[in-house]
């Protein structure tokens, strides 16, 4: 990269620079006349010397002293509309060229962070690297579109008026500038400090957000162990150290200004002196020493601004060079091996062979060394270690991840280290200890794995057009991301991507995780109607299944217009349907006015407050004398432990002025009561026959008044209607899972998959289960579901060459070992390494390379090196 | 059945009869009441204990595996209390229980069980009773066999 901020400005915003310096220049004589004109109106219009006689000539024109003085002030005015617009223009063009190389910086540096050594991660932390590229170089935008235009203009002006002075009178001009040596000489002597201070205050921030990205990344260490009170401590150290040094800066540059503005204000007082000498003494006129004066109110501002400039330049150039050392690194990959296309497709089936290959790392700690290996095309080997074996070191540098240090790599004529990203990242595959799971969906997840270029033309709408040329001027990628990515010669597309997709879940025994997120996951069926209508499909059939077999008929109680589901609690049997949004929900419902009054309108309102006495009464007797952190409350309680007393108080107050006389609030606090209440479940038998009639009068009357703007806050069941806004499983039951009846959950289950098998419904929910959202870093799967979604990724594409880097530790034995055959099968005529430290898992391999203290100390087949005196057999005995 | 029936039930059964009803309410309300079909398995021999039933209505027959494959063991019916023994002594199960006809069950979780227990020395005096009324019988069981 540039090593200095100027050279990077010239290197990519030459032609503006100089565009904005020649506007710049062609300002000046507009400033100069406007500079001029009032010693115009002041001497010769109003005539102080009486010097002139009217009429006067003037751009060839003659004119009367009115007419003078109407026709310079309207020149003046013209004039400062010029000036405006000028200004105007400049700093709109200016601001956008700082933007633009602003754009362009972030990405060179966020472009560079993907190609640095993957080693070097272990030596600077996120917490150090994001703020370099969000916070530390925002101000040098601004500072790229000013760097050459403000000296330029700032400085022509101050010429200019100064030149404007010295044509008034050489003395005068003198005294404008007697002390500006002094100050040359003075204010970059102090700078030089504050510059210094400057760099170690960027430092000290750097260092700051490291430790809190740390503290976010250990933040579970920080609860287990107690450690707050020493993070707040270190943490409080560091923040004072940043006060320090900013104090200082601010000390100083306080300084600095504190001198320029007093040296401003002495000049005045050479004016006053010497021009009002020269006045009374009839050598300079009124006019022009009231011209000078207004001329050197004008002086300070384009000083000032000159001053800030000098400033901003000081701190842009130390922030510029210090967040390049940290990017500019010498062992960088080169952006031809990340980026450039290969001419033709380059499989990778030849032989794989590493020559004497070894690996030192910073710290001259030896990883591996004197490796040699043969793998011929289509050989399954085990790279077998215990504990620090330097087996995951290798396989990083044989998945071209890493570099070696000594020796090389081949696969068929091709030297591996020297090949693009372009051709391993497609043709070979590499899962590691621990996965990343971009916060995304799975199926998203998955095709990462196959989206390495743009396989089609952009989108072609204005707006996609624009945003593309203007990343262009920026020297940003000009490939579009909402385009296609994803290459139908390689993984198909439509139905058979998705085939594909299960495919490589059910390798990993995924499809099942995926089945049953599936079936809560939701479908839009305006977007997919053919999947609404065959979960109809599977309701029918369903509902079928259940009332053909007594066994089972019990299991559900399907949803029923004119009936009361007792398995269902009283709000969704008065909404019968999903509340969608917050107004129904079931904390909510029962205190929303339009529920309300449905309420009142079938005259239910009385008995629910009646029965939410009972309820509370209730609550109170069998909850009453457990301790508040009883698990019973979290399970079976309306009331929560905290509430409890002011029930407790809401009863008595009850008793003395009944249901009637209470407040409008505890009126409330009862009636959402019963709204939770499920005969089936809780057994209460408070909700008779007649109520729950009235509850069904409600219902209708909820539905046919329902106002406009509330109906998209309810997802009515219907019978023969796919509800969007319920999951699938939801949607297939159509009814509740029975209370009381034992094993219904699993049972229910059992049934809707041989349903879903019938009418060939499964990979339909497992493709939904594909949309789930993994969550930040996969953190709504376990960390087996995490790995098994990039084993899943790296099969997908059918690399030449897979490399496992113990990608399956964290399975159990007994999957870790089916997943391994299952694996061997999928690749087989192709080339899989699986480094491993269980000799179980190791044997189901053709042949075993076995690594000590970071060497390949024996290879061969699992028959061979299980017997006496060998070192497999040895470690196999020790685990 | 209602929660309030369900309480005069229980109040049948001796094993209750001395705990004063709002206690045996609050039983019933936190307990799950489980519907089986004939065939069905309350609970499998070998699996973890987690909880003990008290059958409400309907027969279930005690089975435990043998050499010679499965035999019963003990018939029970209303009222009786089953599977508390891997709930008291943290063993798997020792015998499976499957419901010989519809049979309904109220499922007593092993920490309402131990709460039950610590609470009510009634309760504790009545299972011992129930225990050595079966140590009883298995020794009993025993001598025969071990005469024949």
């Amino acid at each position: 990269m540039e090593s200095t901020i100027y050279r990077f400005i010239l290197r990519y915003s030459k032609r503006e620079q100089i565009f904005l310096f020649i506007m710049t220049v062609i300002s000046f004589p507009f400033l100069y006349y406007s500079l001029d004109l009032p010693k115009r109106i002041v001497n010769d219009a109003l005539g102080a010397k009486g010097a002139t006689s009217f009429p006067v000539t003037f751009l060839g024109m003659e004119f009367q002293q009115l007419e003078y003085l109407w026709t310079l002030s309207g020149l003046f005015l013209v004039l400062v509309f010029i000036n405006g617009g000028f200004k105007y223009w400049i700093n709109v063009y200016r601001g956008r060229l700082g933007e633009l190389m602003l754009r362009r910086l972030r990405y060179e540096l966020y472009a560079r962070i993907l190609r640095f050594p993957i080693p070097h991660f272990r030596r600077v932390s996120q917490g150090e690297i994001i703020p370099m590229v969000t916070q530390e170089v925002e101000p040098l935008g601004g500072f790229i579109g000013d760097a050459i235009s403000l000296p330029a203009f700032q400085g022509g002006t101050l010429i200019t008026i100064l030149f404007f002075m010295f044509v008034q009178d050489p003395v005068l001009g003198l005294a404008a500038i007697a002390l500006s040596p002094l100050q040359a000489y003075i204010v970059p002597k102090m700078q030089r400090k504050v510059n210094a201070l400057g760099k170690e205050r960027v430092r000290a921030v750097r260092v700051m957000s490291d430790r809190i990205g740390e503290s976010i990344a250990g933040v579970q260490e920080i609860h287990a162990n107690n450690l707050a009170r020493l993070m707040l401590a270190r943490f409080s150290a560091q923040l004072g150290r940043i006060y320090d040094i900013r104090f200082e800066i601010y000390r100083r540059k306080f300084v600095i200004k504190f001198l320029n503005n007093f040296i401003a204000q002495l000049t005045p007082f050479f004016f006053y002196a010497l021009g009002g000498y020269l006045v009374i003494a009839g050598d300079l006129t009124l006019g022009a020493l009231v011209a000078v004066l207004a001329a050197y109110k004008d002086l300070s501002a384009p000083w000032k601004e000159l001053l800030a400039y000098y400033q901003r330049k000081e701190d842009a150039r130390i922030k510029y060079e210090q967040v390049i050392e940290q990017f500019d690194l010498p062992e960088i990959m080169a952006e031809d091996t990340q980026l450039t296309e290969p001419e033709r497709p380059t499989p990778l089936d030849g032989e794989l062979r590493a020559s004497n290959l070894s690996q030192v790392d910073d710290d001259g700690e030896v990883q591996f060394e004197a490796v040699s290996l043969t793998l011929p095309p289509g050989s399954h080997m085990a790279l077998f270690s215990t504990g620090a074996g330097g087996s995951e070191a290798l396989a990083m540098t044989l998945a071209r991840l890493t570099y070696p240090t000594g020796g090389r790599v081949t696969i068929g004529q091709a030297e591996l280290h020297t090949l693009p990203e372009a051709i391993t990242g497609r043709r070979m595959g590499y899962v590691g200890p621990a996965t990343y799971v971009f916060s995304s969906t799975i199926r998203e997840n998955l095709l990462l794995g196959v989206m390495h270029r743009p396989t089609g033309p952009a989108r072609d709408d204005p707006e996609a057009r624009a945003a593309i040329e203007n990343a262009g001027k920026a020297g940003n990628s000009v490939d579009d991301p909402d385009g296609p990515w994803i290459d139908p010669a390689t993984v198909g597309d439509g139905p058979d991507l998705v085939a594909r997709l299960i495919g490589s879940l059910s390798l990993v025994e995924l499809d099942d995780d995926c089945y049953s997120l599936g079936l809560r996951g939701t479908i839009d069926p305006g977007a997919r109607p053919e999947i609404a209508e065959r979960v109809l499909a599977a309701r029918r059939s369903f509902a079928e299944r259940l009332a053909d077999d007594p066994q089972l008929v019990d299991l559900v109680e399907p949803f029923a217009d004119d009936a009361y589901n007792t398995n269902a609690s009283m709000a969704e049997n008065l909404l019968f349907g999903t509340p969608v949004g917050p107004a129904f929900q079931p904390d909510t419902i029962a205190a929303h006015p339009y529920v309300r009054k449905t309420l009142d309108q079938v005259g239910l309102t009385d008995d629910l407050l009646r029965i939410g006495r009972d309820v509370a009464a209730t609550m109170v007797e069998l909850f009453a004398d457990l301790p508040s952190d009883h698990e019973f409350f979290g399970q079976f309680s309306f009331i929560s432990p905290d509430d409890l007393p002011e029930f407790q108080a809401l009863l008595t107050r009850v008793e003395r002025v009944g249901v009637d006389g209470v407040s409008e609030e505890d009126r409330a606090r009862l009636l959402s009561l019963p709204f939770k209440l499920i005969p089936a479940r809780h057994r209460l038998g408070m909700l008779d026959a007649d109520i729950q009639s009235r509850v069904l009068e409600a219902r209708a009357a909820f539905a046919r008044d329902l106002p406009e703007d509330l109906q998209a806050s309810v997802a009515f069941f219907s019978a023969d209607a796919y509800n969007a806004a319920a999951s699938l499983q939801d949607n297939i039951l159509f009814g509740k899972i029975a209370y009381g009846q034992a094993d219904s959950v699993s049972r229910v289950g059992t049934v809707i998959g041989s349903v879903l098998d019938d009418l060939d419904l499964r990979a339909l929910v497992i493709e939904v289960g594909l949309d789930f959202e993994v969550g930040i870093a996969g953190a709504r799967l376990s960390s087996v579901q995490r790995q098994k979604i990039g084993i899943a990724r790296a099969l997908l594409r059918r690399p030449d060459i897979l490399i496992l880097n113990d990608a399956a530790s964290t399975f159990d034995a007994s999957s870790q070992r089916r997943l391994v055959e299952k694996t061997l099968e999928a690749m087989s005529g192709r080339t899989v390494i699986w480094t491993t430290h269980r000799p179980d898992v190791a044997r189901l391999f053709p042949e075993i390379a076995v690594m000590r203290g970071g060497r390949v100390v024996e290879t061969g087949a699992p028959e061979e090196l299980d017997r006496e005196g060998r070192v497999f057999h040895e470690f196999a005995a020790q685990s | 059945m209602s929660l309030n029936e369900e309480v005069e039930l229980l109040r049948k059964i001796p094993l209750f009869a001395k705990i004063e009803p709002s206690k045996l309410k609050l039983l019933a309300f936190t307990s799950e009441r489980l519907t089986y079909q004939g065939g069905q398995r309350l609970f499998q021999q070998g699996d973890v204990g987690d909880a003990a039933y008290i059958i409400i209505d309907g027969a279930a027959s005690v089975r435990i595996l043998t050499d010679g494959g499965e035999i019963q063991v003990a018939e029970l019916g209303k009222g009786d209390v089953v599977g508390e023994i891997a709930i008291l002594c943290d063993v798997p199960r020792t015998a499976s229980v499957e419901a010989t006809s519809k049979l309904i069950a109220l499922r007593i979780t092993k920490e309402l069980f131990f709460r039950l227990v610590s609470e009510f020395p009634q309760i504790s005096i009545e299972i011992m009773r129930e225990l050595a009324a079966r140590l009883e019988r298995t020794n009993v069981q025993l001598r025969e066999a071990l005469n024949r």
